[in-house]
Parts: C-alpha cells; sequence; structure tokens
C-alpha cells in the first residue's frame, strides 16, 4: 500500500485515503470543436504507459478532496514528488535511478 | 503403547502436562509444548496423507512452514473447521482434531494409492490437461472428482465463532524472524529507545537455536534466547509478536502480519478473545532476518514416510524430545548437517551412517563424529530408499557429482530413517515480494536477496550468512543500521561468543543421480505437495517448456500452498541441467504474498456481517420497517422497494400502490437522491458547461432538469437543479451516482477551471425529500403548508420555500410520476414529524406509501429514463431521443458536446430508445432480451437491440417496455421480435415511449 504526501494537506498518509485519477498534465483542448475526430480521440482515450518516470493525477479522496499531481515509477512504486495542480514537476525524465528520491522530496514523499 | 517414539528426556516439552488429541479418529497424546507433527511423530504415526496425483502414502518431512505434506483439516466442530493447517506449526492443545484431507477409505490403506502405482508412468506433466480436455464442458464434472483426490481441504459449512481483527501499527524498525539474527537485530535496534516490532511464525522465539549445539558464552544457545527476550520485554518501545508470520511485503514498507492468538489454545478462541489479527504496519526500517531453508536432496523413493530433512530430525530430537525413527542414515553435502548425526548419536540412537557426496570432508563436525565412530561414507549419497508405508532400507552408492554417475551398485542399508540436506536455500520470499531479482551466489549454493529500493536490511541466513558467530554478528550491524537510518543513536554492544568452527564448502548436488535414467528409476520427488517428479520436469524441458515459470506451470511446481519452499531450488537445478544451462540463467520464478496461507477470517477482520460494508438509512427508515415495507439496496442505500399489505406479493402491491398514485395521492421517500450544495460567482457558467443544456436564463425560483455526459458525449447522469439564488444552486444526481458527480464537478473546477469561482458541498444528508405525488397532492400539501399552491402561484418547474408541517421547507413542483407532484424537502432530523403530520392529513386521500417499483413503472409509463438501466455509457442524448436536452448553440463547447459529434455518434442506424407493446398485451418482456427484426433467420442472428425495461401496467391494461433499437425512432409502427431460451418468440410493436398521457396535462395543472 503506498504512502502518499498530500501537498495540500502536508502529510503522508496510506494509500487508502486516495484514489488515483490517470495520467497527469492532459489538458482539455481549449476548442474542442476546432478538434479532428483523431485529435479529439487522442486526448480521450490515449495515455502513456511508460516503464519508469510517470506523473499522474490524484485525488485525497478521504482527506481534503483536492486533486495533485504525483511522480512515480512505474517499476519501482516509488513516489518521487507530488506537487498541486499548475505546478511543474521537479523530477522528469525516463530513469529509475533511486538517486531521483533524493533529489525530489526524498524521505518526505 | 503410546508415545513410543518419544525419548526418556530432553526437549522443550512439558510432560507433566498430557493433551490427548485425535487424528483420523483415533485417540492419542502429547505433550504441552509439542507442535501437531511433534505429538504424530512421538506416536509413530508414520501417514499423514496421500498425494496429490499419484496418491503415494506422505509423511512429515519438515518442522517449520516448509512443509508440504503434513497438511490437515484441523477442527472438533463444523463452525471451527480449518483446511490446510501445517502439522508443523500447529501447536498441541488439549482436543484437537485433525484429519487427513485424502485417501479412501483411508490414508492408510487407500485405493487410489493402487491406480497411482499402476498408472504412475500414466501420468505425465500435463495429463489432466491432456486427459480431461473432452468434451470440453465435462472439465467441471472431471475438476469435482479430482479435487476430492488431491486432498485439498475443505471450508466450514458454518458461520466461524470466531472474531478477528486489524491492527494498524507504525514503527521505526520491523525485524522479521527472531532467529539468532533476528534476536540481534531487535536487540541492537530496541536497545537505541527506537519503536520495535519483532514478529516471528513460531511458537517461540529462538529459531534454530532452539535446537542447536552450539553454546553462547558458554551457556546453552536456549538460555542466551531467553535473556535477550527479557531483556526485549523491558524495553518500552519494543513489541514482540511471536505466533506471527510476516506473510507481505507491500510496498513502501507496509507488511502485514498474521497473528494467531489463540490458535495454540483450542479449537475456538476464549471468550472475549481475538482469535487471529492481522497487523499493518508501516515501517521506517525493515530487517529480514528470515533464514535459510534445507533443501532436500532429491532422489529414488524419497517421499516414502520416514525421508527427512535432516535439520527437522534435530529439531524433534532437541526441542521436543521426539525420535522419528531408530536408525539413521543420513545423506549430505555440507558440514552443518552432521550435527544431526552427533545429535542423533547422543540421543542413544542408532546412526548407521553418513554419506557425504564430497570426497574428502574434513571439517570440525565430520570430525566430531569419526571421532564418535559414526560410520561416514566419502563420495556417495543415498540413491534411493524402500518401503511400503515407511522407510525399511536405503541404498548407499557412491557417486561423482561432476558427471552425475552412479559409480558403484552400492549397498542396502537397514534403517527406519534417512534424513537428507542438499544445502540451505535463504528465505528471500518476503524481499522478492516487490519484484526484487534474487541473485545466485554459488559460493553458497543458493539465491540471495538482489538490490532493492525498499527501505530494508537483510541479515543472517537470508544473507547466505550461515555461522552461528557470523551470524550474530550480522543481526546486531542490521539493527544497529535500521535504527540508525530511522534516525536513532545505536551502538553496536556486545557480541556473545560462539565456538568457531571450522567449516568446508558444500558440493553442489540437487538431484543425486541414480544408475538408471531418471525417467526409468524409481519416483524422485521435487515438490512433494504437488508431486512433481524429476522425470517431469526433465519432460517438460523437452517438450519445449524452457521458461521456468513455463516449466513450473506444465508441471505444477511450488503450485502448492507451501509455494514450493522444498522443491523450487531442485527444480530449477534440475531444469537447468537438463537444458544444459547454469542456475543463474535459468533464474526463479516469482514469489507473491503470502507467504504462509491466510484464513480468510483474518483477511475479513471485522469487516463481515453486518460490518462489511457501510449501510445508509433515511431519516424516515423507522416509519418504512413499521409500516412494513420491502427494501431494496441502491448503493449503499436501504430504500423502500414496495409496501405489501395483507400479504399482497410485489405485483398485487405495485399494482395499488400504481392506481392509488394515478388516482389519488402517494408517497415516496426520495432523500436518497443526491444532493450537491452549488455556490459561487461562477456557478451559472458552470452548470453551463458540465450540463448538456442551457442555464443561462434560469430565473431564481425555477428548477430544470438537466443530462451530464462524459467528453465522449455518453449520458453519465441525470437529474433537476434548482436556482436558489444567482449565485447558488442546488443540483440533485441519481441515487446511485452522488458521490460520482461530485467527484466529476470537482475534477473540472480543480483541475481545468480552477479560474471559475464556484464551491460544491454534498448535502444529500442534510435534507429529507418526501415526494407526493398524484391529483390529490394538492389538496394535501394544502392542509400542511403556508405556501400558496395555487397553479399560477406556483406553476410546474418551480419552486418555493415556506413552512410544511411546520419546519421550514423547500418544496420542489417537479415530477417523475407524470403526476401533480411536490417534492417537499426539510431539514433531515425534522422529517418523521413533519412525515407523520402528512400522514395524519392524507388519510381522507388515502394516501399511500410507495417504494421504488412503483417509482419504476410510473416514470416508465411516462417514458422518464433511469440512467444506468436505459443507458449503458453507449448512448448520447440523440440516442435516448432526448435531444431536446441539449444546448447546441451554448458558446462554451460544454462537456460531451464535442464527444457526441463524432462521426460515429451522428451516424445513422445507431441503437436509440423506444417504447415496445408487446402485441399479446399478457406477454412481459424479459428486461435485457434481445431483439431482431427476423425471427426466422439462421443462428447466429442478426441483433438490433435490447430491451431496458419492462413491466406490466395497470394503468395502460396491457405490458409495456423500454428498449433500445437499431434506427427505432424511425420505425415507430415497425414490429421486433425477441427469440427467448425457450424457444418462443415474443413480438412487440415499436412505439413512441411515452405511454402515458403523451402530452403532460397531469403534471402540469
Amino acid at each position: 500500500m503506498l504512502h502518499i504526501f498530500c501537498p495540500h494537506c502536508g502529510e503522508l498518509r496510506s494509500e487508502e485515503e486516495f484514489h488515483a485519477a490517470g495520467q497527469a498534465h492532459i489538458p482539455r483542448p481549449l476548442d474542442p470543436n476546432a478538434c479532428s475526430d483523431e485529435e479529439w480521440g487522442d486526448y480521450m482515450f490515449f495515455r502513456d504507459n511508460p516503464r519508469g518516470l510517470h506523473h499522474e493525477l490524484w485525488i485525497h479522496a478521504a482527506g481534503c478532496r483536492q486533486y495533485f499531481n504525483a511522480t512515480r515509477d512505474t517499476l519501482t512504486y516509488e513516489i518521487l514528488e507530488t506537487y498541486p495542480i499548475g505546478a511543474t514537476p521537479q523530477v522528469t525524465g525516463k530513469s529509475t535511478s533511486p538517486q531521483l528520491a533524493v533529489s525530489g522530496q526524498g524521505e518526505k514523499v | 503403547m503410546s508415545q513410543v517414539y518419544r525419548l526418556s528426556n530432553g526437549g522443550r516439552i512439558d510432560r507433566s502436562k498430557v493433551l490427548n488429541f485425535t487424528f483420523n479418529g483415533q485417540t492419542y497424546q502429547g505433550f504441552a509444548g509439542d507442535t501437531l507433527a511433534a505429538a504424530l511423530l512421538a506416536n509413530g504415526v508414520d501417514i499423514v496423507g496421500r498425494s496429490f496425483k499419484y496418491s503415494r502414502p506422505r509423511g512429515i518431512i519438515a518442522a517449520g512452514s516448509e512443509e508440504p505434506n503434513a497438511i490437515l483439516q484441523i477442527g472438533a466442530t463444523e463452525a471451527t473447521q480449518v483446511p490446510n493447517v501445517r502439522a508443523t506449526q500447529q501447536a498441541l492443545y488439549a482436543g484437537l482434531v485433525a484429519t487427513s484431507t485424502n485417501g479412501w477409505p483411508n490414508v492408510n490403506n487407500d485405493v487410489m494409492g493402487i491406480l497411482g502405482k499402476v498408472g504412475g508412468k500414466l501420468m505425465p506433466p500435463g495429463f489432466y490437461y491432456k486427459t480431461f480436455m473432452y468434451p470440453q464442458s465435462f472439465w467441471m464434472t472431471y475438476e469435482k472428482y479430482i479435487r476430492k483426490a488431491a486432498g485439498l481441504g475443505r471450508a466450514p459449512l458454518e458461520n466461524d465463532p470466531d472474531s478477528y481483527d486489524y491492527m494498524n501499527h507504525h514503527c521505526d524498525v520491523l525485524v522479521v524472524g527472531a532467529g539468532p539474527a533476528g534476536l540481534a537485530a531487535a536487540l541492537a535496534a530496541g536497545r537505541s529507545g527506537a519503536r520495535v516490532i519483532l514478529a516471528d511464525e513460531q511458537e517461540e522465539f529462538g529459531g534454530s537455536l532452539l535446537d542447536s549445539r552450539e553454546t553462547l558464552d558458554g551457556k546453552p544457545a536456549a538460555d542466551w534466547v531467553a535473556a535477550v527476550v527479557a531483556e526485549l520485554k523491558e524495553l518500552p518501545e519494543v513489541t514482540l509478536l511471536p505466533r506471527a508470520t510476516v506473510n507481505g511485503y507491500h510496498d513502501h514498507n507496509f507488511l502485514t502480519i498474521h497473528e494467531r492468538l489463540t490458535d495454540h489454545l483450542g479449537d475456538h478462541a476464549p471468550i472475549g478473545q481475538v482469535r487471529q489479527r492481522m497487523h499493518r504496519v508501516r515501517a521506517k526500517r525493515v530487517v529480514l532476518a528470515t533464514g535459510a531453508h534445507e533443501r532436500p536432496l532429491v532422489y529414488g523413493n524419497n517421499d516414502v514416510p520416514g525421508n527427512m530433512l535432516a535439520g527437522a530430525v534435530s529439531t524433534y530430537v532437541r526441542r521436543y524430545g521426539v525420535a522419528p525413527g531408530r536408525k539413521l542414515v543420513l545423506s549430505t553435502n555440507n558440514d552443518h548437517a552432521y550435527r544431526v548425526a552427533l545429535d542423533w548419536h547422543d540421543a542413544g540412537l542408532k546412526v548407521v551412517a553418513v554419506a557425504d557426496a564430497r570426497h574428502n570432508p574434513r571439517g570440525s563436525l565430520v570430525e566430531e563424529a569419526r571421532a564418535k565412530g559414526i560410520r561416514i561414507l566419502t563420495s556417495s549419497a543415498v540413491i534411493e530408499s524402500r518401503g511400503s508405508k515407511h522407510v525399511t532400507a536405503a541404498r548407499v552408492a557412491a557417486i561423482d557429482v561432476k558427471t552425475h554417475k552412479v559409480t558403484s551398485p552400492g549397498e542396502w542399508l537397514d534403517c527406519d530413517l534417512v534424513a537428507t540436506s542438499g544445502g540451505y536455500s535463504p528465505v528471500v520470499h518476503l524481499a522478492s515480494h516487490l519484484g526484487g531479482k534474487p541473485i545466485w551466489r554459488e559460493d553458497i549454493l543458493g539465491f540471495v536477496p538482489g538490490e532493492a529500493p525498499q527501505k530494508r536490511v537483510c541479515v543472517g541466513g537470508i544473507n547466505g550468512v550461515f555461522a552461528l558467530a557470523d551470524t550474530l554478528a550480522d543481526g546486531f550491524e542490521g539493527g544497529v543500521r535500521a535504527a540508525t537510518e530511522a534516525g536513532f543513536k545505536a551502538a553496536l554492544g556486545v557480541i556473545p561468543k560462539v565456538l568457531a568452527r571450522q567449516e568446508e564448502p558444500t558440493v553442489a548436488l540437487f538431484q543425486v543421480p541414480h544408475d538408471k535414467n531418471t525417467a526409468r528409476a524409481p519416483k524422485q520427488f521435487v515438490d512433494q505437495q504437488n508431486d512433481v517428479t524429476a522425470a517431469a520436469i526433465e519432460l517438460a524441458t523437452r517438450e519445449g517448456f524452457e521458461s521456468v515459470e513455463h516449466v513450473k506451470r506444465y508441471t505444477a511446481l511450488g503450485f502448492g500452498t507451501d509455494q514450493g519452499k522444498l522443491g523450487n531450488i531442485n527444480g530449477l537445478a534440475i531444469a537447468a541441467r537438463s537444458m544444459g544451462i547454469t542456475i543463474p540463467e535459468m533464474g526463479t520464478t516469482m514469489f507473491r504474498p503470502n507467504y504462509t496461507p491466510i484464513t480468510f477470517g483474518a483477511v475479513a477482520g471485522r469487516h463481515c456481517g453486518h460490518l462489511f460494508e457501510p449501510v445508509r438509512f433515511t431519516a424516515l427508515h423507522a416509519w418504512h420497517v413499521k409500516n412494513g415495507a420491502e427494501f431494496e439496496d441502491v448503493g449503499q442505500w436501504k430504500r423502500p422497494w414496495y409496501f405489501p399489505r395483507n400479504g399482497e406479493d410485489i405485483h398485487a402491491a405495485v399494482a395499488r400502490e400504481c392506481k392509488a398514485v394515478r388516482d389519488s395521492v402517494g408517497l415516496l421517500d426520495a432523500s436518497t437522491l443526491g444532493k450537491i450544495d452549488i455556490q459561487g460567482p461562477d456557478a451559472r457558467e458552470f452548470l453551463n458547461r458540465i450540463y448538456t443544456n442551457a442555464w443561462t436564463k434560469l430565473d431564481v425560483g425555477k428548477a430544470r432538469y438537466g443530462l451530464m455526459c462524459k467528453e465522449d458525449g455518453m449520458v453519465f447522469d441525470d437529474g433537476v437543479t434548482a436556482c436558489v439564488g444567482d449565485n447558488h444552486f442546488i443540483m440533485t444526481t441519481t441515487t446511485g451516482g452522488a458521490a460520482r458527480v461530485l467527484q466529476w464537478l470537482e475534477i473540472y473546477q480543480q483541475t481545468e477551471w480552477p479560474d471559475l469561482k464556484v464551491y460544491f458541498t454534498s448535502v444529500t444528508d442534510h435534507w429529507a425529500t418526501l415526494t407526493l405525488s398524484g391529483p390529490n397532492s394538492r389538496k394535501l400539501l394544502s392542509e400542511v403548508t403556508d405556501i400558496d399552491l395555487d397553479k399560477d402561484a406556483f406553476p410546474f418547474m418551480t419552486w418555493k420555500e415556506g413552512l410544511v408541517g411546520g419546519v421550514p421547507a423547500r418544496v420542489f413542483r417537479i415530477s417523475f410520476t407524470g403526476e401533480l407532484s411536490y417534492e417537499v424537502n426539510v431539514q433531515a432530523n425534522y422529517a418523521m414529524g413533519v412525515l407523520e403530520k402528512i400522514v395524519a392529513a392524507g388519510k381522507q386521500y388515502n394516501l399511500t406509501p410507495y417504494g421504488t417499483e412503483t417509482m419504476h413503472v410510473l416514470r416508465a409509463e411516462k417514458g422518464f429514463i433511469i440512467v444506468g438501466q436505459d443507458t449503458d455509457g453507449s448512448m448520447t442524448p440523440d440516442d435516448l431521443n432526448m435531444g431536446w436536452c441539449v444546448g447546441r448553440t451554448k458558446p462554451f463547447s460544454w462537456i460531451g458536446w464535442r464527444g457526441m459529434n463524432r462521426e460515429d455518434c451522428v451516424r445513422e442506424n445507431r441503437k436509440q430508445l423506444v417504447g415496445l407493446k408487446p402485441v399479446d398485451p399478457n406477454t412481459w418482456l424479459p428486461e435485457g432480451a434481445q431483439l431482431v427484426f427476423d425471427p426466422k433467420q439462421p443462428i447466429p442472428m442478426d441483433m438490433v437491440g435490447h430491451v431496458t425495461s419492462s413491466y406490466a401496467s395497470n394503468s395502460l391494461g396491457y405490458s409495456f417496455a423500454m428498449g433500445v433499437v437499431k434506427g427505432g425512432l424511425k420505425r415507430i409502427g415497425e414490429r421486433v421480435y425477441s427469440p427467448q431460451a425457450d424457444g418462443s418468440v415474443i413480438e412487440a410493436e415499436i412505439c413512441s415511449s411515452v405511454f402515458f398521457d403523451p402530452k403532460g396535462e397531469r403534471q402540469n395543472i
């Protein structure tokens, strides 16, 4: 069971308080009507499935009810950082080096 | 005579406490401190079960959790049955009742066993797949008998009388295993003041020290254990959990521990006590001190009772005072196993011979055995044993380990116990639960944990550190490291002195060669629980199953409840050799939780019966119960389904309730509808974006029906939203969709449109909703309210505030029945009083309470949809013939608009919601029934839609249905057919989905 740092509550809490809500940073097209069916289909249905770092949208459903993003390693399940909606992730790239945990929020996440 | 194999002294048992127990109906005696296995061996019970596939007699092999054979059914009563208990891990208690799980007529004389002997050669791996394939429909029948013959235990048929629990913890250091390394680690970490949990699966702490010949600081090892446990007990931050198996190592250092609190006390827990507890622990650091399992050698007929693991023999002799035989032959490839011969010799028993696969062993223990005159045969091994129900002899022959050949015919040695040791396999299970790949170490001939991101330390046997002095040092260091990393100041302390021994390396030997090839030699069992032989593994590789995971699945190697603790490494070694590759090239299979089986009771904890899931009641629930309601579960809610009177069945009750609503007035508890309070200056704009229709012009005091779609254009919820103030709306949702819709609103506000100032609060439970529906509802309501109900003052689709039953209320004039209706919302804790006043006033109008079933019929007569019943996530508003609810000119591209304009959503011939009128008015179309245009076409027919709602209707005088039909809206008046499973065909006319009062006059008077 994951241990997730909610950036709104400022606490590490257990996964059972949270729900994952899919890949993060998928903005709704500003003018949906200008999208071709294919572009709209990409927005709607196509998501990354990386082996390694993944930016994900989570909600602290049984807590503050706020959405936030997390950078998680899909291989090791380490969460390297959590950050509010609108913020830019600090940990990027594809590697799964354990050093990233330190350069990110380390112990806190 | 009882306990003929009990030694006259020794063991950690209490000989003054005699315990009676039964096994397969026969009564035996053991002592307090015994395991069930120890007590069975003390009584000379050889056969504890029959094997999985060949039904061969099987005896106890091991003394711990790795036991593959002594898997018994425990329980004195039906309610207390526990299947698949390892006799080696079950403490003996007075009155214990154990049985074997197979064998017919009994385990000693088994009919299947004869078949197994005759047919053994005819049952290769994949036998069941290959044999029971045809006809496919018969597999269920075959399986029942195969399962019974395999002996897989059975679940109790009555409710478990005991309580089970969860406990959540946090700790600084969790130490898994309380053998020498674990005790040392716990001591080092505990002394630092860290919060430490020490858990061990055995009845008492100490692990291998409990049967060790070694001394620590010149005293028996068990004395050191006692001193350490005493010190740990005094440390306030240390929690000791004996009888507690750490079964799973989950993400982010979350571990699950299965503690058996009273399983050693009796058939069920003493009154007021919890039987088993699942600890859910989040640990800053984990110390894995899980030790190692001794590996048996694989040789001919190695499954005959009386063939045991060497270390287990020492455990039974030294810890339980039981000698599982009289005349021992020991077969080994390492020094450590010699202690078994010494223990046996010291107990005054006969060591017939030690067969050592090595050329010239000269280690200290070997020399000690030589000095005691024990016969040692070098470059030798037991290549097969003999005996039908128990070992009577073992054949020891000279072997060449390098060429894997027998080099002499050997001799048959008369014996009744063969103990073997093929080395030690570190218990890497927990270290691998999160996917960490173990690494092969040739120097110790075992897999050790590899690198892993988890915050853990591995100490002792799991690291391949086997010598006692090294194990203790490794444990202390690991404990210090874990505590330090968790933020505590830890010091090493004094490590007890252990006599250093000179030990020589182990030689690699897994399957012992035989003078016949593997396929012809007597069966050499690798996995005894699943009856997998060396020959089967060779056959699997010959048949092309080369990946270790494929070999596992084809042969069932390691698939038993023991997860192949004894067999896996031997199996890998055999597969690797038969393919000419190395063991690390072969690799291991995955290890998964749980390490040992867990009872369902412990998994469920308190989450069973009425605590399984929360139940939600409306404020009026007690009234419904008093008035005889039958209830329906809607999500977590209990909703009145119908209110039968005088023994009515559901049909009679619903017919009566429907008639009352259409003729006079009915009352529905609609409190469960989701209610979301929406406030903020941008609330209106937000509604415009989230609903399909327009909200810009909805005035204060008015209400509007809205559809919600997902981005793909498919309907996912509906409901009425009322304007309370220019910045304030009350949204209603479906009962089941309330939480989903709230989250939907939140995600768009928080992630897409954070610039919109709007706030959402669930107020479902704050308001109770009493719906009055029927032509007399106005008259009735006027008697209990001060609100002006005049049709012009309070028209349809508006709402008013006022008093109802003397209580402030919001009354909505909306209708889900097609009748004149008022939805009275009052603060939930006033609702019962309001209801009573309405009921009192309603007597003269035959006010009739109705439930969800009547509601469904009444709304369907009007063609009103229920999202989730008439829709299934693939229907656009246009498919539902609800295009009137789509704001095609709204400036903002609201959620669903782009989606419903995709090519596929605007094509002709989509399935559309229509009414269906069976040609025979008394025939009822089953909900879900498929529809075709031509019932005479050959099968498979071209299916063109299905029935979504179907009812018998009193108001209409005929049964009717709603359903979806391809291009249905253009086919009004045409016929569709529904072929039924019994061969009959129901013919129906496609019609408008509004059956009753199509002009909507009744709701608008």
